[in-house]
């Protein structure tokens, strides 16, 4: 079973993520423990809000606004770093847990490297399926770069001037 | 000037470690080209045209003397013995080898200098006036913004991988604009509302480049507390909404352009509502700690125009015109502010060797408690100088040749690094400026012909500023050729406009030939007491295009 890292530690990865189809209205959900694309679940929310064990991906150009009612339908929301340039999903990762409140898995998939962990751990993504050509053994210490932080991010809701004077 | 305390250097150390660790693991054949380039980029290192060019930020332009001497220190140990100010208060080198970039990165660290977001993707060196703190009209001094600013920004964890580089700046002086906000990312000017509370004027989607704009104010009146908060709501829109498809469509002015400024705002407003008065909120004891290192040094209280002074101003000429020229007024009585000119013919503009370094940190030790400012016109300030001690200061540098007095002049050109060692140039820019310096030595003509900003850039991106030149010179390619294009009328400051294109270009070799043309006509316009760019808006282009393009008889 393909490995993943969850808040610090690898573990096995029990979830299947479903690729885009070429129609998101049509296109049938198999299995069990699927994340759907995002414009897959709007197109069908009706019929797919029955299973409980669905998780949903968010792409780089799509605007998690329009899942914001659906949250509590997920066991996980994956956010997809096509590359490791595309900085979009650090922006959706900080909104999904600073504005709508998301508290369950959030996990980036796609091009995830070592040397982004440190700042998507601190945009909100607690779990991350690294690359399938790199160790993720080796990639956890990506999360140990810094011991402290200037900004208000998801991991330290206080910027480092609140502490500062205390 | 700030001092880090155990934090920031924790944190900066860390950052040392860190990229020591990614080059030992690219140098290993575990990262490759593509995933190390924005991790070096992030940490000032291009690969250039014969070695990596490395980018040191001088945050908001204040060094000290002990950071000058480290500078001179690491161009002997890991590069050629002298260094490149840059338009936009970094330092360059030219010759680091890669595998020791860590180790000169480590020095710098041990005396709170860094690369660190000198390049890539992602929120740059914030830059200000080179005279805050000591000019009287300033509506607060800005050097503590910078640095709020310089903190938020570094290692922010959102905004690493924007969709292009990120350039903010601050302005204090309601007179005049040193820190051309209105062609930044994001333009800071210090204002005071009605209540006299403190607070900013917001630009955005200003810049240079292949696309000049000029900024749009999205904002009349930020609050002091909320900048953070705020700025945090214009990266995240940019960054969400940026155009990321097209490198040369990806700078936030053409997503302010494309989005309309009205528009762009209530996005950034739409934003900021959920974030307003949250944590990143500015606290009074945040801006108070941050203040305190940038309070004033201990001045004496001295009288304006000593009589040792005013000796030495009728009875030196040349002191004389230096200090008309590159002296400007302080703050304080008694005091003055002194910019040395990094512009003499024959060497490149804004380059320094490391005993000029040393020589600058020591000048500042005696002369200006120890600090300097870097400028975006590429020169250097000593800006608290006892007016008692000008005479004694001018000789020394004089010997340096570091009082050519042309500051603001024809031959004060802004000049980036060119063809000579970037390999994004189209063409070489160096030579040109010294063809130009050559030509026009007579230092009583420059006089005669008054403030005029020459700026040449070696390509599109700008780096000269040439779009803000009065005269502007741009290097172009045509059919692997260097050629150069002409813009006359762009001016920076409160009033910035972007020069207007005079014509076909230029083989290297007519330029000088071509400013003389473009003088000249000038000269023979001008009313009594009008600068160069007076002439040319109430002119205009045409007397000058009949001029340099006519046909030869």
């Amino acid at each position: 079973m393909p490995k993943l890292i969850k808040n610090g530690q690898i573990v096995e990865d029990n979830w299947v993520v479903m690729p885009k189809p070429d129609d998101a209205a049509s296109a049938s959900v198999t299995g069990e423990n699927v994340i759907v694309p995002m414009s897959v679940w709007l197109a069908q929310a009706d019929q797919l809000s029955q299973r409980n064990d669905l998780g949903v991906w968010i792409d780089s150009d799509e605007e998690v606004e329009a899942i914001a009612d659906h949250l509590d339908r997920f066991q996980v929301i994956a956010i997809n770093f096509p590359s490791f340039r595309d900085g979009r999903g650090y922006s959706t990762a900080r909104l999904l847990r600073e504005r709508y409140g998301y508290k369950g898995e959030l996990r980036a998939i796609g091009d995830v490297l070592q040397d982004q962990l440190f700042y998507m751990h601190r945009c909100g993504i607690n779990a991350f399926v690294v690359r399938e050509d790199r160790d993720p053994q080796k990639a956890l210490e990506g999360l140990r770069s810094f011991t402290e932080t200037y900004q208000a991010a998801v991991d330290q809701p206080l910027p480092l001037f609140r502490r500062r004077s205390s | 000037m700030y001092k880090y305390d155990e934090i920031d250097q924790r944190i900066l150390n860390e950052r040392v470690q860190q990229f020591r660790g990614q080059m030992d693991r690219y140098l290993a054949g575990e990262l490759t080209e593509e995933e190390f380039l924005p991790l070096r980029l992030q940490n000032g290192l291009y690969i250039q045209r014969f070695a990596p060019m490395f980018r040191i930020a001088i945050p908001y332009g204040m060094i000290n003397s002990t950071q000058l001497r480290k500078l001179a220190e690491i161009s002997r140990k890991f590069d050629r013995g002298y260094v490149h100010f840059t338009t936009r208060q970094n330092v360059q080198f030219n010759w680091h080898k890669l595998e020791q970039v860590p180790d000169s990165l480590a020095e710098l660290a041990s005396v709170e200098m860094h690369a660190n977001q000198t390049s890539g993707n992602c929120i740059r060196n914030t830059t200000t006036d080179q005279f805050a703190g000591v000019i009287a009209d300033e509506v607060a001094d800005p050097r503590p913004y910078c640095e709020i600013i310089r903190q938020w920004s570094t290692f922010h964890p959102e905004f690493a991988y924007l969709p292009r580089k990120f350039k903010i700046a601050v302005n204090a002086s309601p007179t005049t604009d040193r820190a051309a906000v209105q062609v930044h990312d994001i333009g800071l000017q210090l204002v005071r509302n009605d209540a006299g509370e403190l607070g900013f004027r917001v630009y955005v989607g200003g810049g240079l480049g292949r696309t000049p704009v000029i900024g749009s104010v999205i904002r009349e009146f930020l609050p002091e507390k909320h900048l953070l908060s705020y700025l945090e709501s214009i990266l995240r829109v940019y960054n969400r909404y940026g155009r990321r498809d097209n490198k040369f469509r990806a700078r936030i002015k053409i997503l302010v352009r494309a989005m309309t400024p009205e528009v762009f705002a209530q996005k950034v407003e739409e934003d900021w509502a959920h974030a307003k008065d949250g944590p990143t909120t500015l606290t009074p004891e945040e801006v108070a700690r941050v203040s305190q290192f940038f309070t004033e040094p201990e001045y004496e209280t001295l009288e304006d125009n000593p009589p040792a002074l005013l000796d030495k101003l009728e009875t030196v000429k040349a002191f004389n015109k230096w200090y008309h020229r590159n002296v400007n007024r302080h703050k304080k009585p008694g005091y003055a502010i002194v910019t040395l000119t990094l512009k003499k013919v024959g060497t490149a503009p804004g380059n320094m060797n490391d005993q000029e370094l040393e020589k600058i940190a020591e000048l500042a030790d005696r002369y200006s408690f120890g600090e300097a400012r870097v400028t975006h016109e590429q020169n250097i300030v000593l800006a608290d100088i006892r007016q008692q001690d000008l005479f004694d200061l001018w000789q020394e540098i004089k010997a340096l040749g570091l009082a050519t007095p042309n500051l603001g002049l024809l031959t004060d050109i802004i000049c980036c690094p060119g063809g000579d060692y970037c390999s994004l140039a189209n063409a070489k820019s160096i030579p040109v400026a010294e063809a130009i310096q050559a030509r026009f030595d007579d230092i009583d003509y420059l006089w005669d012909l008054g403030e005029l900003d020459l700026n040449i850039s070696g390509c599109m991106n700008a780096c000269g500023h040439h779009h803000v030149g009065n005269i502007g010179i741009l290097g172009v390619d045509k059919k692997g050729e260097e050629w150069y294009q002409v813009s006359l009328g762009g001016t920076s400051g409160h009033e910035t406009t972007l020069g207007d294109i005079l014509g076909p270009s230029f083989a290297r070799e007519e330029m000088p030939d071509v400013i003389e043309k473009i003088l000249t006509v000038y000269v023979e316009n001008r009313i009594e007491g009008e600068l160069f760019i007076d002439t040319y808006r109430r002119i205009g282009i045409t007397p000058f295009k009949e001029r340099v393009y006519a046909k030869a008889h």
